[in-house]
């Protein structure tokens, strides 16, 4: 990849402004692409990443400021404008119809409305799967591909458009590193041919393998751009936080005694997702079991059972050396275990209820009601108890729950779980969104709670996070569990490959 | 039994198949337009009043036929844009949208009735469609008789066909299947979702008026109020049946109509003289809920569907 400054500028992005209501999203950001470079876009969550590249395909009009592609300016708004100017965007929540097949997809929108359908297609998509790597069955149902070749349609989508500028937003969040791996490969092909890519990510390590140049959002501003062979990745890390910020990184500790006991667990395949086959798993006391795997591969169904939602259709569930007779959600709440559910708008909070009633949803039938009727006084204190001990930035308890950012929300959430004092916590992808700040918060109450002696089951699908925080950790894939490794014995490319279930069939073989 | 075997065989009882299917089959073809493209239209019960009122009574007024069922048409399309205006670009809920639609079209069918024929007590009659002679296919026996329809339940029938053939073979058909799935891709390949949406909606209304249409142009040659009695429902439990397909769809058109057909005639045999008769008008109801049960286990249902797209909605 060359970095020739006197390169063809194919994008210029003109001191463009996005405001949300108070919120002002981008602020003046400018940025030139020139021909056959990546350049990266960073910055944490809330920076203003997105709603950038969604001002360049014209999901959204920007309130200032101009879009140039190969020297024209682009009509604001207006996506297929800029798609005829060789745009081509791989949207972060895949922008494909399930019900149609992988051609279809791809023709979608390419026709005439009312004309035949183009006969060529098919040796179109078949040629640019070849050239660039792309694997996929055309006539595929869309609902029916991983997440890995969705990704490969919409890319194909893209380059089917003969798009010139390929923007890829966070395309490795759902990735394993393998997968990752030959997306990288198929954009050093696109960049070869000539394409210039922008590459959305917060993964610092993935930016400095992948791009060429830096830019860096911060609070919608660009706060630097750097040739990425110029810079390392702590350089980078500061820049998109403002300052040195560190991860929480948990000492080894000695575990105690064993808390829950899963014994030859399995539970039936629901439609796509598959069921747990015969895993065994143990939480510790005082120990992080971190869990890794692209979701999807089983982890609902394991925090199903964790959570007392789900009971194992064969296996055993030991709790405190005893199996339970009655397995429920009120009854794990009442034997110690805390959830901090995967999505905390639908299954952690209540988007209209305010924050008192949020934070007393799990006790409100025991701890915050008398003789049936609502103990309102102890419930608001117990919820201005959170807001404080746990940082929640909010006007007060009376305040909805759905007008607090992600990262207030999960600290309600956090404070409500931990509160109690649980001897189980189930945290499933609980940083999930966040930006930095309040990363390193949660995950710096998580291990605090592990040092007061809690077991906590870590389910996350950021490598990253699982081997900083993790005493022990477990690969899922296709409801599968590995063995158990310890802290620092296996690596991300070896945990990788157990994600992509290649490790599994070794075992079995062996 | 022997009874019903000679009532299954008769070429009148499948004439009256026919002929009761193809108001339901144009209805039904309207709303699986509107569905596949996302947009529940619960105003189909009014919307099909509507279309019979108004292509009646501008027969009445002295147009033709195919006037008539023309201005029924312009008319639904018209409802048809009130619904899609609210749903679509406003996305309004689609329940409470369809059933004011509902609502509105069979109280303006009535006031328009009430105040173009003040003093009538029973309504007039118009000439409607005849039976089309098409040389050689009238003259064979049996078939013949079972297909002595008119120039509508043709239509129909072609109209069913041209649904199909534009769902599955057409560019057209390809975007709308995509927009009741998942309308960001179709606004991320440059199209727009408001307009695939809102054009689904107003044509679907547009049949099913045509289909209101049928029932006092061809079916019957007068207008009352209760004459469409639930049959949009039908159409839309019908779509469902049909797993948003057309071909299956009108496969359930044809076996409600097939009952209804059915239970008129079991009347007249020495079982009605024992059963009581609104035992057998609840018959295809009854056989339609145990089929749709049946059948509707497995339908892939529009992933988009009653779920209104705000563009640039974070």
């Amino acid at each position: 990849m060359s970095r020739d400054s006197g390169a063809e500028v194919v994008l210029r992005l003109d001191r463009i402004t996005k405001r949300f209501g108070a919120l002002t999203a981008n602020d003046a950001v400018s940025l030139t692409l020139r021909r056959g470079e990546v350049v990266a876009l960073l910055g944490e969550n809330g920076a203003g990443k997105t709603t950038l590249m969604n001002i360049l395909f014209g999901h959204y009009v920007a309130d200032a400021g101009s879009v140039e592609v190969f020297g024209r300016p682009l009509p604001p708004g207006n996506p297929r404008a800029a798609l005829a100017a060789g745009v081509g965007m791989v949207h972060q929540h895949f922008t494909l119809a399930g019900n149609l097949t992988v051609l279809e997809n791809i023709r979608l929108g390419t026709e005439g409305l009312w004309s035949r359908s183009y006969a060529g297609a098919r040796e179109k998509v078949a040629r640019l799967s070849r050239d660039f790597g792309l694997s996929v069955d055309p006539d595929a149902r869309v609902g029916r591909l991983s997440v890995g070749e969705r990704q490969r349609v919409e890319i194909l989508k893209a380059l089917y458009r003969d798009a010139r500028v390929l923007i890829l937003d966070e395309p490795t969040a759902v990735l394993t590193p393998q997968e990752a791996e030959a997306l990288f490969a198929t954009l050093r092909k696109a960049t070869a041919r000539g394409l210039s890519v922008i590459f959305i990510s917060h993964k610092l390590h993935e930016v400095m393998g992948v791009a060429d140049r830096c830019v860096v959002l911060r609070h919608g501003r660009v706060v630097g751009e750097v040739d990425t062979h110029a810079t390392d990745k702590a350089a980078l890390a500061a820049l998109m936080v403002g300052g040195e910020l560190s991860l929480p990184r948990a000492e080894a500790r000695t575990p105690g005694p064993v808390l829950m006991r899963l014994d030859q667990v399995s539970t039936p395949d629901r439609g796509a997702a598959p069921g747990l086959k015969a895993v065994s798993l143990e939480l510790r006391a005082g120990q992080i079991t971190g869990l890794a795997g692209v979701s999807g591969n089983g982890q609902a169904a394991l925090a199903e059972i964790v959570g007392g939602l789900a009971l194992p259709a064969a296996g055993q569930l030991w709790l405190h050396g005893q199996e339970p007779e009655t397995w429920t959600p009120r009854e794990a709440l009442a034997r110690g275990v805390a959830r901090i559910p995967e999505d905390r708008h639908h299954q952690g909070s209540i988007a209209d209820f305010d924050l008192t009633e949020n934070a007393v949803l799990e006790g409100y039938r025991t701890r915050f009601s008398r003789r049936g009727w609502m103990d309102w006084r102890a419930a608001r204190a117990f919820a201005e108890g959170i807001i404080k001990g746990y940082d929640v930035r909010c006007p007060g308890p009376e305040t909805r729950i759905r007008l607090l950012s992600g990262g207030n929300m999960q600290k309600l959430i956090l404070g409500r779980a931990l509160a109690p004092g649980p001897d189980i916590i189930l945290a499933n992808q609980p940083v999930r969104g966040l930006d930095v700040g309040a990363i390193a918060y949660v995950q710096a109450q998580l291990i605090a709670a592990r040092d007061r002696g809690a077991a906590v089951l870590l389910i996350s699908e950021d490598l990253d996070e699982i081997m900083s925080l993790s005493d022990v950790v477990h690969v899922m894939s296709q409801g599968r569990l590995s063995p158990a490794f310890a802290r620092g014995t296996m690596t991300a490319a070896e945990l990788g490959l157990w994600m992509a279930g290649q490790k599994f069939g070794e075992a079995h073989a062996a | 039994m022997s009874e019903i075997v000679d009532i299954l065989i008769s070429a009148s009882f499948w004439a009256a198949v026919i002929r009761i299917a193809s108001p339901l089959i144009l209805a039904t073809m309207g709303e699986l337009i509107c569905e596949r493209a996302g947009v529940l239209n619960l105003g189909i019960e009014g919307i099909m009043v509507i279309g019979a009122f108004t292509g009646w009574m501008a027969v009445y007024q002295g147009m033709p036929l195919w006037g008539g069922v023309a201005v029924a048409m312009a008319a639904g399309m018209l409802f048809g844009l009130l619904h899609s205006v609210l749903t679509v670009p406003f996305g309004l809920s689609q329940h409470v949208v369809g059933l004011g639609v509902t609502l509105l079209a069979t109280a303006s069918a009535s006031f328009a009735y009430r105040l173009m024929l003040p003093q009538v007590t029973s309504p007039p009659k118009i000439t409607p469609f005849q039976p089309l002679y098409i040389p050689g296919l009238s003259d064979l026996p049996w078939l013949g008789a079972a297909l002595s329809q008119t120039a509508l339940t043709w239509a129909a029938f072609a109209v069913a066909g041209l649904v199909a053939f534009t769902l599955y073979r057409t560019p057209l058909g390809l975007a709308l299947r995509a927009v009741g799935e998942n309308p960001a891709a179709v606004e991320a390949q440059g199209l727009s979702v408001t307009g695939l949406r809102m054009g689904a909606v107003i044509v679907g209304s547009g049949l099913m008026a045509v289909g209101g249409a049928f029932l006092t142009l061809s079916a019957f040659s007068s207008f009352f109020f209760e004459m469409v009695n639930g049959r949009g429902w039908i159409c839309i439990a019908l779509v469902v049946f049909g797993a948003w397909k057309p071909g299956k769809a009108v496969l359930g058109a044809i076996l409600f109509a097939a009952f209804d057909a059915l239970q008129i005639r079991l009347q007249q045999t020495a079982l009605g003289a024992v059963l009581p008769y609104q035992l057998f008008l609840a018959l295809p109801f009854l056989l339609s809920i145990l089929a749709l049960i049946l059948m509707s286990r497995r339908a892939e249902v529009p992933a988009a569907l009653m779920v209104p797209y705000n563009k640039g909605e974070r």
